[in-house]
């Protein structure tokens, strides 16, 4: 079971390899994104330091959201789809394995150059490790979230405007909660709440969507 | 092996077929035949349960499939008219993880033999590869796959040349041979030796 579930893990990166400008897409667009409020509102210190957390989530969402799209679309094309429904492995794993696959090409990096961002909103370097931390628990869920619905809007028309319909709402508490850590340990509060609830809010994510993510693969494959 | 039993198929709320059984017992070919849109696609994604019938039942070893599930899934190949595999990997990947998914070990002597039976590339990403080899390599898991009893092919001969269409109507004969049951769907004449068709 976990052989399979590394073999779509180990697939999708491979793929990710091959075609490395789709997984620049989204980071581009995380550093875009995030850039253009600084220079949008001006060098205003006690302002940027005030919507820092709330603008990189915000952009954070936006970005997963973008690769979320081709997430099932390629798969569904080419008919590795079917294949995989007609596996040896229960398709909850391999939706599990999908979701953790796609965190780890469009939310790792953005966990890894969050800290970089923060420098252009003059972030204290003591809240790097909290937004980084923020964003590392709370990255997987959107991953896992936004796979539900990127696979309900499956083989839809107008997929891509229903996907972010319907996952940009459920993606509000991540949003709350991560952006609220980083607030909190701002003013010296302690983000130790916000980041439990965060993995809390993953743990609940990894235990229900995958098995969600499998039922709705196999409605939108009918 | 495999029963279906009183079959009815809906698509798009036209009714495609209706009260259709067959039954495929081991070392049997079967072949659907058909007009366009007679339903063969559907059918066949009843049969591998892909797709649920509006009514009627398919049945392995007696059991209906919608209980059995991955342990039906690994009984059967099911390749359908997408070749379900990745342009931008080698043969030799999209072969290696096709059977990983599958359940059907592989190493590298038995990959480079199936794809050698094929005479597909192994090097190049399959988009450099033409439509007819893209084809062959995903055809080229039948050739690890002799062990799985069932095998559901959807127009397995489209885009092959004369050799190879010989070599898989040569290879879906040794499977029934084998004992195994194929059942597939086929536009041009197909020249397998006692393949019972059935006509929707």
């Amino acid at each position: 079971m976990l052989a399979a579930a590394r073999t779509i893990v180990y697939r999708d990166l491979l793929l990710a390899l091959r075609r490395r400008s789709d997984v620049a897409t989204a980071l581009l667009f995380f550093v875009i994104v995030t850039s253009l409020f600084p220079l949008g509102i001006g060098a205003e210190p006690n302002l940027l330091r005030a919507i820092a957390p709330g603008a990189i989530w915000v952009a954070a969402l936006l970005s997963s959201l973008l690769s979320l799209g081709r997430l099932f679309a390629d798969d569904h094309a080419d008919g590795t789809l079917e294949q995989m429904l007609l596996g040896a492995t229960p398709l909850g794993v391999v939706a599990a394995a999908k979701a953790l696959a796609h965190w780890l090409v469009s939310g790792l990096p953005l966990v890894a150059i969050a800290p970089l961002i923060a420098l252009q909103y003059d972030l204290q370097p003591a809240l790097y490790g909290v937004l980084a931390l923020s964003l590392a628990l709370g990255t997987p869920v959107l991953s896992l979230i936004g796979a539900i619905g990127a696979a309900l809007t499956l083989g839809l028309r107008a997929g891509g405007v229903l996907l972010a319909l319907l996952v940009l709402p459920l993606y509000v508490p991540v949003l709350v909660m991560g952006a609220g850590a980083v607030e909190m340990a701002a003013s010296g509060l302690g983000a130790q709440g916000q980041l439990l609830l965060l993995g809390a809010g993953l743990v609940l994510a990894a235990a229900f969507a995958p098995w969600a993510i499998a039922a709705a693969l196999r409605i939108s494959s009918e | 092996m495999l029963e279906a039993r009183n079959l009815e198929c809906q698509r798009g709320g036209r009714v495609l077929f209706r009260g259709l059984s067959l039954a495929a017992a081991p070392g049997e070919l079967l072949r659907i035949a058909g007009p366009n849109g007679a339903g063969k696609t559907s059918l066949l994604r009843i049969l591998c349960g892909l797709l649920t019938p509006a009514a009627g039942e398919v049945r392995w070893r007696g059991a209906p499939i919608g209980a059995l599930k991955e342990d039906y899934a690994r009984h059967l190949v099911y390749l359908g008219h997408a070749p379900a595999v990745k342009d931008d990997l080698t043969a030799t990947e999209n072969l290696d993880i096709a059977c990983r998914l599958a359940g059907v070990e592989t190493t590298h002597r038995s990959l480079a033999e199936a794809l050698g039976r094929f005479g597909v590339p192994e090097g190049p990403p399959l988009k450099r590869l033409s439509q007819g080899q893209r084809r062959r390599a995903a055809l080229a898991r039948l050739v690890l796959s002799a062990a799985v009893p069932l095998w559901l092919l959807d127009e397995p001969l489209t885009a092959l040349d004369t050799g190879a269409a010989e070599g898989l109507e040569r290879m879906l004969t040794e499977h029934a041979a084998r004992g195994g049951a194929v059942v597939f769907t086929s536009h041009q004449d197909v020249r397998v030796e006692h393949a019972r068709m059935i006509e929707l």
